[in-house]
C-alpha cells in the first residue's frame, strides 16, 4: 500500500530546483549589494543566471507535468488559485507605491507648517500624448489576449489563438518602447532626474516596476504563444495561458492607475 | 493501514534527496523547525547578553575596546553604543522573520494542516520547499549583515528592527542594504507558503469536510496565511524604498527632497499590526487543540473560535496608527486607532473566555503541553491588559517607548508565541519522531521558564512606569533594582532553553518508542492522530473517511 496513490492530487518526486534558485537569489542579492557598493557586479550576475536557469528548468518541468498528466482537473483549480493569490499580492506590493503617491499628493510636503522644502520646477508633460498612446496600447493588448481566449475555450480555434497572442505580444512590446522613448525624452531632454525629488522618486518608482512587470508579462505571453504553437492547448487544459491572460489585465489595470493617477492628477497644475 | 514495512522504505531517500530536495510537507515542516530553533538560540543569546549588559548601571560589557563576557574595572571601558544598537536590531529582525513565524507557520503550520484537513501533501509541493530555502538564503544574508561593515565603521547596522529612517538611510557600509535584501528574501518566502498554505486549505480538504468542520489549527493557519498574502507586499513595498533611498538617490524618506520619514512609519506598520498577529494567531491555533485534549472535553464554541480568529485578522488590518500616537496624528486619528484598537479585545475576549470554559467541568491532567498552554493563558492575557492599556492615545503619551511597552509585547509575543511553540513541540514530538519526551524534565523546564520569564519582564512594567526608555545601553542609578532582577530572569529563561534543547537532543536519541497513533486521549481527536507515529512517507493515499475525523454528534 505504500505507494499506491488513490487520489487526483499532485504527488511530485524530489527536485533540486528549490534548493538551486534559493542559492541563485542569495549570491544574486549579495552581489547586487556589492554592486550597489561599487565593489564589484559579477556575483550578481553569477547569481541571476542560476535564477533564471532555475526558473526555464522548473517551468519546463511544469510544463512537462502538465503533458503527462499529472495536472488532473483539481490539481488545475488549485493552480488557478495559486496564481489569483499571487497576483493578489502583487497587488498589495503596488499599494505601497501609490501610498506614497497619494500622500504626496494629497499632503505635499511643501505645505507642511515650518518646511524649508521648495517644490521644484518641473519640465509638464502632456498625460494625452504618449500615456494617452500607450493607455489605448495596453487595452488593445488586452482585447487581443481576450480574442485568442474566446478562441481557444470557444472554437478551439489554434489560428486565431496563436494570432490574438501574436498581436497581444506586439502590442505589449510597443508600449515597452513607447515607455523607454519616453523615459529618455523625459530625462536627457525635459530635465527629469532618476530620484532626487518626491515627484520624480514616485514617478519612476511606480511606472518603473510596472514596466518591469509589464516585460514579465511580454516574456509569459511569448512562452504561451510558443506553447500554442506547438499545440500545448486544450479547450480543457490551459492554465498556463489563462495565467498570462490574468496577469496580463492586472497589469493593464495597474497602468489605468497609474495613468489616472500619476499623470493625469500627479502632472496637473505642474 | 501502515505498518513498520513503510518505514522501512523511508531511508530509500538518501539524505541529500530526503532534506535538500525534498518535496513533502512533513520533511519541510521539520527542517523548518530545525532551522528556527537555531536562530532562535542565536537570537535569544543576543538577549542574554544585552540584559547582562543591563544588569547594574553603567557600561562593563559592551565595550570599544572590545566585548567582554566578564566585568573587568581595572580594564578601561568606553560604552560601545553601536554594538548594543546591533543586539537590539538583530535580536528584532531575527525573531519576527526568522524564527516564529517559520517555527509556527512553517513548521506546524506545514506539519500539521495538510495532515488535520486530510490532505496527501501541500498543494504545491516543490514551491513548499523553495519557501524554506529561501527562507534558509534570507537568513544566510541576515547573519552576513551581522557581520558586514555597517555604521560608526562598525559591523552590523544598529538601527532597530522597525528600520526607520533617517536611521536606515543614512546608516553606512552596506550592511543594511543585507538587511534589507534579507527581509525581502524572508518575504518572499512566507508569501510564497501563504499561497501554498490558502490554496491547499482552500482545494484539498478530505471528502465532506467543509469550512466549518476543519479543526481549528488549520483554521488559523488559513487565517495567518490570508494576513502574510496582504500585509508582507507591502512590507517589501516600504523596504524597496528604502533602498532606493539609501542607494539611487531617491527621496521618498528624506525631507530635503520632499519626501517623508513618517510614511515609512505608517507603511511599515500597516504591515507590522498584521505582523504580530501573524506571529500569535498559529498558536491560538494550536493552543486550543491543547486544551480540548487535556481537559477530554471538546473545545467550547468552536465556531466563535473560528469567527474571532477571522476577526481578529481582519481588524488587525485597520489598527495600524496605535504604534505611531506621538509622531504627530491629528486628535481625531488618534481616536479613531483607539477606539478600533480596543475593539479587538473582544474577539480575543472570546478566545479567552472559550479557552477557559474549554477547561470548566473538564477533567484536567497537567502534563508538560498542558502547563504550557495555561502559561500561555495567562501571560497572553497579562499582555493583552496591557495592551488596552496602551491603546489609549493619552496614557500612551508616558508609556511611548518605555520598558512597559517591552513589557507588553514581549508578554504577548514572546511568552505568547513562545508558550505556544513550546506547548506545539510537546504535544506533538511524539507524532513527528516516534519518539518520547521525559515528561519530569520537561515539567522542569516549563516551571524554570514560566518562572525566569516573569521574574524578566514583570518588573519591566515597574521600570516603564519609572520612566526609563527602552533600547538604551545605559541606565541612571534609580533603575538599578529591577534591572538586576529582570536581568536575573533572563538567565534563568536561558538556562531553561538550554533545558530544553537537552530534553529534545536527549528525546531523539534516547526517548522511549512511541507505539500508539493516538498517545493522548479521544479529545485528540484529529486526523493526525489516526496516523502512526511517525506518519509514513506519504499520508492519506486513501483519502481518509468521513467517520475518522467527524466526531461531531448530530443535533
Amino acid at each position: 500500500m505504500a505507494h499506491a496513490k488513490n487520489h487526483d492530487y499532485h504527488i511530485l518526486p524530489p527536485s533540486i530546483w528549490p534548493f538551486l534558485g534559493a542559492v541563485g537569489a542569495f549570491v544574486m542579492l549579495y552581489g547586487a549589494v556589492l554592486w550597489m557598493h561599487g565593489i564589484s557586479s559579477w556575483m550578481f550576475w553569477v547569481g541571476l543566471a542560476v535564477v533564471l536557469y532555475t526558473m526555464y528548468g522548473w517551468w519546463a518541468d511544469v510544463v512537462r507535468e502538465a503533458r503527462t498528466g499529472d495536472h488532473t482537473p483539481v490539481v488545475r483549480i488549485g493552480l488557478r488559485y495559486g496564481f489569483i493569490l499571487f497576483i493578489t499580492s502583487e497587488v498589495m506590493f503596488f499599494a505601497a507605491w501609490f501610498w506614497s503617491f497619494f500622500k504626496h499628493a494629497m499632503y505635499p510636503m511643501y505645505e507642511y507648517a515650518g518646511t524649508e522644502y521648495i517644490k521644484p520646477d518641473y519640465h509638464p508633460i502632456d498625460p494625452f500624448h504618449i500615456p494617452l498612446i500607450n493607455t489605448v496600447i495596453l487595452l488593445l493588448s488586452g482585447v487581443a489576449v481576450t480574442w485568442a481566449h474566446h478562441a481557444l475555450v470557444h472554437e478551439n480555434n489554434r489560428k486565431a489563438l496563436i494570432n490574438g497572442l501574436a498581436i497581444a505580444i506586439v502590442l505589449g512590446i510597443a508600449f515597452t518602447a513607447l515607455q523607454a522613448y519616453e523615459y529618455g525624452v523625459l530625462i536627457l531632454h525635459y530635465g527629469w532626474t532618476f530620484g532626487g525629488d518626491i515627484f520624480y522618486s514616485n514617478f519612476f518608482m511606480a511606472t518603473g516596476f510596472h514596466g518591469v512587470h509589464v516585460i514579465v508579462g511580454t516574456i509569459f505571453l511569448i512562452v504561451c504563444l510558443i506553447r500554442a504553437i506547438k499545440g500545448d492547448f486544450t479547450p480543457e487544459q490551459h492554465v498556463g495561458f489563462e495565467a498570462a491572460a490574468w496577469y496580463w489585465h492586472f497589469v493593464d489595470v495597474v497602468w489605468l492607475f497609474l495613468f489616472f493617477a500619476v499623470y493625469i492628477w500627479g502632472t496637473a497644475g505642474m | 493501514m501502515a505498518d513498520a514495512a513503510i518505514h522501512g522504505h523511508e531511508d530509500d531517500r538518501g539524505f541529500f534527496t530526503r532534506w535538500f530536495m525534498s518535496t513533502n510537507h512533513k520533511d519541510i515542516g521539520i527542517l523548518y523547525l530545525v532551522v528556527s530553533a537555531i536562530l532562535g538560540l542565536i537570537s535569544v543569546s543576543f538577549t542574554v547578553f544585552m540584559r547582562l549588559e543591563l544588569m547594574e548601571p553603567g557600561v562593563q560589557h559592551m565595550c570599544l575596546e572590545g566585548a567582554r563576557l566578564f566585568a573587568d574595572s581595572s580594564a578601561e571601558c568606553t560604552p560601545n553604543g553601536h554594538l548594543w544598537n546591533v543586539m537590539i536590531t538583530y535580536h528584532g529582525v531575527l525573531m519576527m522573520f526568522f524564527v516564529v513565524i517559520p517555527a509556527l507557520f512553517g513548521g506546524f503550520g506545514n506539519y500539521f494542516m495538510p495532515l488535520q484537513i486530510g490532505a496527501p501533501d501541500m498543494a504545491f509541493p516543490r514551491m513548499n520547499n523553495l519557501s524554506f530555502w529561501l527562507y534558509v538564503a534570507g537568513s544566510s544574508l541576515g547573519v552576513a549583515s551581522l557581520l558586514a561593515p555597517g555604521g560608526n565603521d562598525q559591523l552590523g547596522s544598529g538601527v532597530g528592527w522597525v528600520l526607520y529612517p533617517p536611521l536606515s538611510t543614512t546608516e553606512g557600509g552596506y550592511s543594511m542594504d543585507l538587511a534589507i535584501f534579507a527581509v525581502h528574501l524572508s518575504g518572499a518566502s512566507s508569501i510564497l507558503g501563504a499561497i501554498n498554505m490558502i490554496t491547499t486549505f482552500l482545494n484539498m480538504r478530505a471528502p465532506g469536510m467543509t469550512l466549518f468542520k476543519v479543526p481549528l489549527f488549520s483554521w488559523s493557519i488559513f487565517v495567518t496565511a490570508w494576513l502574510i498574502l496582504l500585509s508582507l507586499p507591502v512590507l517589501a513595498g516600504a523596504i524597496t524604498m528604502l533602498l532606493m533611498d539609501r542607494n539611487f538617490g531617491f527621496t521618498f524618506f528624506d525631507p530635503a527632497g520632499g519626501g517623508d520619514p513618517i510614511l515609512y512609519q505608517h507603511i511599515l506598520w500597516f504591515f507590522g499590526h498584521p505582523e504580530v498577529y501573524i506571529v500569535i494567531l498559529p498558536g491560538f491555533g494550536l493552543i486550543s487543540h491543547v486544551f480540548a485534549t487535556f481537559s477530554r472535553k471538546p473545545v467550547f464554541g468552536y465556531l466563535p473560535m473560528v469567527w474571532a480568529l477571522i476577526a481578529i485578522g481582519a481588524l488587525g488590518f485597520v489598527v495600524w496608527a496605535h504604534h505611531m500616537y506621538t509622531v504627530g496624528l491629528s486628535l481625531r486619528q488618534q481616536a479613531y486607532f483607539m477606539l478600533a484598537t480596543m475593539v479587538i479585545a473582544v474577539p480575543t475576549g472570546v478566545k479567552i473566555f472559550s479557552w477557559i470554559a474549554t477547561m470548566w467541568g473538564g477533567s484536567l491532567e497537567f502534563r508538560a503541553p498542558m502547563l504550557f498552554a495555561l502559561g500561555f493563558l495567562i501571560l497572553f492575557t497579562i499582555g493583552g491588559v496591557t495592551g488596552i492599556v496602551l491603546s489609549q492615545a493619552g496614557v500612551d503619551r508616558a508609556y511611548h517607548d518605555t520598558y512597559y511597552v517591552v513589557a507588553h509585547f514581549h508578554y504577548t509575543m514572546s511568552m505568547g508565541a513562545a508558550f505556544c511553540i513550546f506547548a506545539g513541540v510537546y504535544f506533538y514530538f511524539g507524532k513527528m519522531t516516534g519518539r518520547q519526551y521525559n515528561e519530569f524534565w520537561a515539567k522542569v523546564h516549563f516551571w524554570l521558564f514560566f518562572i525566569g520569564v516573569n521574574l524578566t519582564f514583570f518588573p519591566q512594567h515597574f521600570l516603564g512606569r519609572q520612566g526609563m526608555p527602552r533600547r538604551y545601553i545605559d541606565y541612571p542609578e534609580a533603575f538599578a533594582y529591577w534591572n538586576k532582577i529582570s536581568s536575573m530572569g533572563a538567565f534563568l529563561s536561558f538556562a531553561s532553553f538550554i533545558l530544553f534543547f537537552g530534553i529534545i537532543l536527549y528525546a531523539l536519541f534516547r526517548g522511549a518508542r512511541v507505539t500508539e497513533n493516538n498517545y493522548w486521549n479521544e479529545y485528540a481527536d484529529t486526523l493526525e492522530w489516526t496516523l502512526p507515529s511517525p506518519p509514513p512517507e506519504h499520508t492519506f493515499e486513501t483519502l481518509p473517511k468521513r467517520e475518522d475525523w467527524d466526531k461531531s454528534h448530530a443535533h
